[in-house]
């Protein structure tokens, strides 16, 4: 500690002191520890050069963990930056630069773990260097590696701290570090108070830290700040292994072992006078090796009441790691706190997320809520409109490299693409199929496992990027728990908006009044001068236009690919049934309840998340069975098959 | 060539002596190779570049004057992605076209659709891909990476390298991610990693609503402890996980991901920048410096186009085939069980430096590297084993430690060393 | 009164005769007899391609004739064939594991070799304990019941559900389809117990039949399997002939009018899907020793889609159409993607098949739902109509 405040002296100072001004011959000396460096030998090089009080140092191992060094043919380390073939190298020391050649240099790359150790071994000159950014990363590697030696000069750097949010960080990681290292108890102790309240997980892996205990067993209990005394009988076998472990008790045989034994006592074709053959039976094979056992052959048997005896005689015990009964009392009531806090925020980002995924269901099967709800047009080539809408996305990027503009230019646009499909599927095909919506099923599955296969053979089977604009690609955060993308809260958004568009539409139009009309009444709606052909034309191009909108989304969120479409397609129409066909709020409910149920499946069962969908559609299968007409029934005339 | 099989070697070698140059007017039919990739359905893509690269190979082979004497011919046959659909054309490629050897299959599914037909003909199988081991067959050679020639490696790296003290274990929902994840919470748990400190969880192919699992691997840091994700994460589904990793702002340097299933095509979906420093492991990254990879990657993109990126099976296929190649040379035949016999021990140059070897057990020897994300969607290697030697059951699970495969000397792939038993002569599919 | 019936319906019997004639020169052409006109793995593709005429067949019965559009036959089928290939892998696993523990010192315990073979089914991916699901797999007579058993109490269940709850048209072909989602998903699952995606592999081995060369043996399925689609187009034959035939179509023309005759329409519902399903059950069972293996991706739901497309080109309504559809359908997808179809250089662009196929067929799946909603069966009939006019 002292020797490294001394160096931070002398760098500030930069005094012309006596020592060594040159860092190469201190390179070196570790040369091979610093080519090839490894997390556990690394150490003592960085100590070395960290101590050596050379002003070059930090720019060298910041140089380093950039991957910027470079060690010639002889031995010697330069920093250099690659163009093609041609290296610019800058001496460390005397910082002369020239070029040269790649192939008399090698490239040194140290792993993450010894760019942890350079960060570790740079906070000290870091954390008061007038760069904000470098003070930025000393901080972050206090947070990374927290160590007793960095709580003095971090709580020092404090008050010369410029940057007001810098400084908050640094209050809150010096808090950490008191109540980890702090050397009077009592400021431990008032700093594991202030976490109490403080939900991040650095807060909570400070206390668990303090908390940290090792599981034991003895004979009598152990001085000590005993954390707990466990009753063996809850589960003696673990226990009982644990005591084996210890070398306290013989090993309890298991069936293997007895096989082994007996075939090694085996005296003339007969063990323990048994017949060989009789050996296939494991009650037998339990007697003869108690017969073993009680001429001395083979240890005894331990039983259940012997593995017992054995747990009684003994004390097993958690013993906390930090001696001091207070703070660690402190802690404990400090983690309960926090943990009951953390159990609120999950179930809080929980519902964030079943409602992220409820929209994400709705805003791909709201196009079909308008061609299979309102106009009772089945289209399976549905997912295909969607992945026609993010194909569009993926090629307005190949045009346009500035995201945020591609964006904007690829919504409308993958809702002309998909509405002018809608329409041409419309006129060619699902108007003549109109009074057969089996066949239109068929139909319109014949045309997506086309479509599926042509956008294969134009973009490949391989993944196609398609990227958000930087304001899109990161999540808002409320607290270490509670977090949700932005592009999922983008999506929420959509979906609240196509909403209220589409009940605007259908409700307070022109348009969607003869949509009703003609859904309701084909006939008489003409009659009234409404041209049906044009109507359900302009409904379907509209219900697909908005699948090609859904189609960006979903691709900025996960993936393109030709077969996203059919991710969806099924999950989709089950949407739409289970809210109610026939209106647009049954399949808001619909989605709604997927998404949350299929959340809470996950939760119940959170290393399995396909059985969580397996079980989702199968509770689906049954609710529709028990309530065909969906969670919003439409009721009266209308409601007619 | 049946024919050429029943003559002694010698015999036929000074044959060719003789004969010079009317050699290749010997063979009225040349040598032929089947090649076994899907060429549509979901897994063309990554197939795809397989046959091309065994193409290429064969192109280059007969401009070398062929094998024997012989030009060499490809059969290529496409099983569309169909898993009973690649059992059917093993059988039609061994039986109406007669091929002397096949390369060929990517998914253990379909590895196991092949296996009973090859073996009841008793064809030769080069498999490239990267697989769980726990499998043996007297006739396929696996010249991709077995478990401890990579997930092994790639967790040494966490624990010695990393640090890393609690462990998430993430794959897709197939064999391949439950065989490597068993074996490595094996593993970790031999190592004194606490069960507590390995989460596990399986989602489908193609899963897109990666938030939640996101979460709860950020949570698993709770108690302080430096987490690593190991990920066997196939195919498209990475896509969305990488995205909602980079969303949560997530970097190398606080959870590191180390995927045993992402490679330069996978990346090729993403934008990278923001994962610079996750990392996976593989036997081969076109980044290896070497004179070898230079050569291959130049005629590579001659060959298939400038565009189009090498990967870890191609080098798998380059050096399997290379191996037959001598193999059948030295053996003076195509013959499958003089060609298997030839096999062991044959020594080839990897494209990254090394030399792979043959072994007993059908598996190669070969380095095991370890590379980070670049900005660019390259991987920059930063660690580079010895010679692996691969094993075809593994040490760390307890029914599989007591199996041991040795083709060679016991002549058996699933032989019981503790009662010295060959389990069976043909392999578990 | 089966003489009647076949003086009624020519057509049985011309498909009958049809059927053996192509058994008969297949066998003469088959390796097992010596002749090896036809390889092997032709063969197999003949006999799977006579079981799929069989699934298609029950499709037809169910669509074409009582008109539920059920997307999830397929399902049947695979449950078939599941329910066989559990049996073919117990059986064969224990042969080897019997003979490797022969050569330990003690004899094993019944416990041993059931662990034994559990290890070698499931590898370390699951545990050697067997899932309840494998209870009955020891049993061919038990696994056999099952074929026809599960798919049948399965499609009792659901259509029993849904057929009760008026579910009918396209609401019902959607759930049927989420059934069939659910089902592969559930298979899928690793923890089900069916080795997940890896499915049961190496069914062409029968245990007990391992001295017999797969040449022999595919034959065999060969004649199973045209056997077995022999009988279940008699039997649908028969049952859409009389009056029950009457009645289904009755109910697929306008359910509510049959409603109103008082006729109980569900139970002529529930009874038509569920032999259906028991007949794809039995097709699955035959199919799969032949293709090798089954996995989840066999019963995706689009494999049922697929079904409906067979018999909608070949044509709804006539059983014979079904056969042609599901014959040609899906021998020309495999040669079309086989790669063995020359690709059509267009100058620009060249057409390759395997690119292509697909395209094809869909364009051509919506042209005939537009055009020829009678399909390739429609041709015959009018050819047959010419004919008598003549």
């Amino acid at each position: 500690m002292r020797s490294a405040l001394i160096a931070l002296i002398l760098m500030i100072c930069s005094a012309p002191a006596a020592v060594a001004q040159t860092l190469q011959p201190i390179l070196q000396t570790h040369a091979v520890e610093i080519a090839k460096p490894s997390r556990r030998s690394v150490g003592e090089a960085l100590n070395t050069i960290t101590r050596s009080g050379v002003p070059q140092a930090t720019a060298f191992l910041e140089q380093w963990s950039k991957k910027n060094i470079w060690q010639r043919d002889d031995g010697v380390f330069l920093i250099g930056v690659a163009d093609g073939d041609i290296l610019t190298l800058t001496d460390v020391d005397t910082q002369a630069t020239f070029s040269a050649p790649k192939s008399n240099y090698k490239r040194l790359k140290p792993n993450g773990g010894v760019r942890r150790l350079i960060g570790t071994a740079l906070v000290q000159f870091q954390l008061i260097d007038p760069d904000l950014s470098r003070r930025e990363a000393a901080v972050a590697s206090i947070a990374r590696r927290p160590e007793a030696a960095q709580l003095n000069p971090l709580l020092t750097s404090i008050d010369a701290e410029t940057d007001p949010a810098l400084k908050v960080r640094k209050i809150q990681l010096a808090n950490f570090l008191s109540a980890l290292f702090a050397k009077d108890p009592a400021d431990r102790i008032a700093a594991i108070n202030i976490l109490s309240t403080d939900t991040s997980i650095e807060s909570r892996a400070v206390l668990n830290q303090i908390l940290s205990v090792k599981s034991g067993v003895a004979d009598t209990q152990p001085k000590g700040n005993i954390a707990a005394i466990h009753n063996p009988m809850d589960a003696p076998d673990t226990y009982y292994a644990a005591l084996v472990n210890e070398g306290l008790a013989p090993a309890k045989q298991t069936a293997a072992d007895i096989k082994r034994a007996l075939e090694f006592n085996i005296v003339n074709g007969r063990i323990a006078g048994f017949s060989l053959a009789l050996m296939n039976d494991p009650d037998t094979r339990e007697t003869a090796y108690a017969v073993l056992a009680a001429n001395g052959l083979v240890p005894a048997l331990i039983t259940d009441d012997l593995r017992n005896t054995a747990l009684n005689e003994h004390v097993f015990y958690d013993l906390y790691d930090e001696p001091n009964v207070d703070i660690t009392a402190v802690a404990k009531t400090a983690l309960g706190s926090v943990t009951s806090r953390v159990a609120t925020a999950q179930v809080a980002d929980l519902t964030l997320d079943a409602l992220s995924l409820a929209s994400i269901f709705f805003l791909a099967a709201i196009g079909l809520a308008i061609t299979f709800g309102v106009m009772g047009v089945i289209n399976m080539a549905h997912g295909e409109f969607i992945m026609m809408g993010a194909y569009t996305g993926y090629v307005v990027q190949l045009f346009v490299p500035n995201y945020t503009m591609s964006l904007i230019i690829a919504l409308p646009l993958a809702f002309a693409v998909t509405f002018g499909a809608g329409v041409v599927m419309e006129r060619l095909v699902i108007r003549r199929l109109y009074h057969r919506p089996l066949e239109t099923l068929l139909a319109t599955f014949g045309i997506s496992i086309a479509l599926q296969q042509i956008a294969k053979n134009i973009f490949g089977t391989q993944a196609r990027p398609l990227t958000s604009p930087d304001w899109l690609a990161g999540a808002w955060v409320f607290n270490d728990v509670i977090q949700i993308s932005h592009i999922r809260i983008a999506i929420f958004v959509l979906a609240l908006m196509f909403l209220g568009l589409i009940i605007y539409i259908l409700k307070r139009t022109r348009l969607g009044l003869e949509v009703r009309a003609v859904t309701q009444n084909s006939g008489m709606a003409s009659s009234m001068g409404i041209d049906p052909d044009r109507i359900n034309m302009m409904t379907f191009g509209l219900g697909s236009g908005i699948a090609g909108i859904a189609g960006v989304a979903i691709g900025l969120y996960a993936k393109v690919t030709s077969e996203m479409g059919s991710d969806y397609i099924v999950q989709s129409f089950m949407t739409v049934v289970v809210g109610g066909v026939g209106n647009v709020w049954g399949t808001l409910a619909g989605a709604t309840m997927i998404g949350f149920g299929q959340k809470g499946i996950e939760w119940l069962n959170p290393s399995n998340t396909l059985a969580a969908q397996t079980y989702m559609i199968l509770f689906v299968i049954l609710f529709i069975q028990f309530r065909p007409k969906g969670i919003v029934a439409q009721k009266g005339r209308a409601a007619g098959d | 060539m049946k024919l050429r099989s029943t003559l002694l070697s010698t015999l036929s070698a000074s044959v060719l002596c003789i004969t010079g140059s009317a050699a290749l007017a010997d063979c009225a039919d040349p040598i032929k190779v089947g090649v076994l990739h899907s060429l549509s359905g979901s897994m063309a893509i990554s197939e795809t570049t397989l046959k091309d690269a065994m193409l290429m190979l064969i192109e280059q082979q007969n401009t070398k004057g062929g094998l024997l004497g012989c030009e060499l011919e490809a059969v290529v046959v496409d099983p569309a992605s169909d898993w009973p659909l690649f059992a059917e054309k093993a059988r039609e490629l061994l039986t109406v076209n007669e091929v002397d050897v096949i390369f060929g299959n990517w998914t253990s599914v379909s590895r196991k659709s092949v296996l009973p037909v090859i073996e009841e003909l008793n064809g030769l199988l080069f498999y490239p891909v990267q697989y769980e081991g726990e499998e043996s067959s007297k006739n396929v050679f696996y010249t991709g990476a077995a478990p401890n020639q990579q997930a092994i490696p790639a967790t040494d790296y966490f624990l010695e390298e990393l640090g890393v003290e609690k462990f998430a274990l993430l794959g897709t929902d197939y064999v391949y991610p439950r065989t490597t994840n068993n074996i490595l919470e094996s593993y970790l748990q031999n190592k004194g990693i606490a069960a507590d400190d390995i989460f596990v969880n399986y989602t489908p192919f193609g899963q897109s609503d990666w938030a939640t699992i996101v979460a709860d691997v950020v949570a698993l840091g709770e108690d302080g402890k430096q987490v690593g994700v190991i990920s066997t994460i196939n195919g498209d589904a990475n896509i969305g996980f990488y995205k909602e990793l980079a969303a949560a702002g997530i970097s190398a340097d606080d959870i590191p991901v180390v995927a045993f299933s992402v490679g330069e095509e996978e990346l090729s979906g993403l934008d990278t920048s923001n994962l610079v420093g996750h990392l996976a492991a593989w036997n081969y990254f076109q980044s290896a410096e070497s004179d070898a990879n230079t050569d291959f990657i130049a005629a590579w993109k001659a060959f298939a186009g400038e565009e189009r990126v090498t990967n870890d099976p191609m080098e798998a296929h380059y050096i399997g085939f290379n191996m037959w190649v001598n193999a059948a040379t030295e053996a003076g035949t195509t013959n499958v069980d003089a060609v298997r016999s030839a096999m062991y021990g044959q020594e080839f140059p990897n494209l990254t430096g090394g030399t792979a070897v043959m072994l007993p057990n059908h598996h190669l020897a070969k380095p095991v590297l370890i590379g980070e994300i670049q900005a660019d969607g390259q991987f920059d290697i930063i660690s580079q084993t010895t010679e692996v030697p691969g094993d075809a059951w593994t040490d760390f699970l307890p029914a599989s430690a007591v199996l041991k495969s040795d083709w060679k000397e016991l002549g058996c792939g699933m032989y019981n060393v503790e009662n010295e038993i060959c389990v069976q002569l043909t392999s578990n599919y | 009164m089966q003489n009647k019936f076949i003086t009624k319906n020519p057509s049985v019997l011309l498909f009958l005769l049809g059927l053996s004639l192509f058994t008969v020169v297949v066998s003469i052409c088959s390796e097992a007899a010596g002749t090896s006109l036809i390889s092997t793995s032709f063969l197999k593709t003949l006999g799977k391609t006579l079981c799929l005429c069989l699934v298609a067949v029950a499709m037809d019965v169910v669509w074409g004739y009582c008109g539920i559009l059920s997307l999830g036959h397929f399902a049947f089928f695979g449950i078939g064939g599941y329910a066989i290939g559990m049996w073919l892998m117990y059986d064969r696993t224990k042969t080897i594991v019997v003979a490797s523990l022969e050569n330990n010192i003690m004899p094993a315990t019944p416990d041993e070799i059931t662990d034994a073979i559990g290890s070698q089914i499931f590898g370390v991916v699951g545990s050697s304990d067997f899932p309840l699901i494998w209870a009955f797999s020891h049993s061919l007579t038990l696994q056999l019941a099952a074929v026809v058993i599960v798919p049948g109490l399965l499609a009792l269940v659901f259509g029993w559900l849904a057929f009760r709850s008026r579910v009918t048209g396209v609401y019902l072909s959607i759930l049927t389809q989420a059934m069939t989602l659910a089902l592969s998903l559930y298979f899928f699952q690793n923890d089900t117990g069916l080795r997940g995606n890896n499915g049961l592999s190496g069914l062409q081995n029968i245990p007990g039949l391992e001295a017999k060369s797969q040449a022999t043996l595919s034959l065999w399925f060969f004649w199973a399997s045209a056997l077995a689609l022999a009988a279940g187009y008699l039997l649908f034959a028969w049952m859409t002939s009389g009056k029950f035939g009457s009645v289904i179509r009755a109910i697929r023309d306008n359910e509510a009018r049959v409603r109103f005759l008082g006729y109980h329409v569900e139970s002529y519902k529930l009874f038509i899907f569920t032999v259906t399903a028991m007949v794809a059950g039995v097709a699955g069972a035959l199919y799969y020793p032949q293709a090798g293996i089954i996995n989840p991706a066999e019963i995706a739901p689009i494999a049922s889609i697929y079904l409906a497309v067979w018999v909608a080109i070949g044509g709804r309504g006539r059983l014979y159409g079904a056969v042609i559809g599901a014959a040609v359908v899906s021998l020309m997808s495999s040669w079309f993607t086989g790669g063995s179809a020359p690709d059509i250089n267009l100058g620009v662009y060249v057409v390759k098949w395997t690119d292509w196929w697909l395209v094809l067929l869909g364009l051509t799946f919506v042209a005939v739902t537009l055009f020829f909603p009678k399909g390739i069966g429609g041709l015959f009939d009018r050819l047959s109509r010419k004919g008598e006019q003549t």
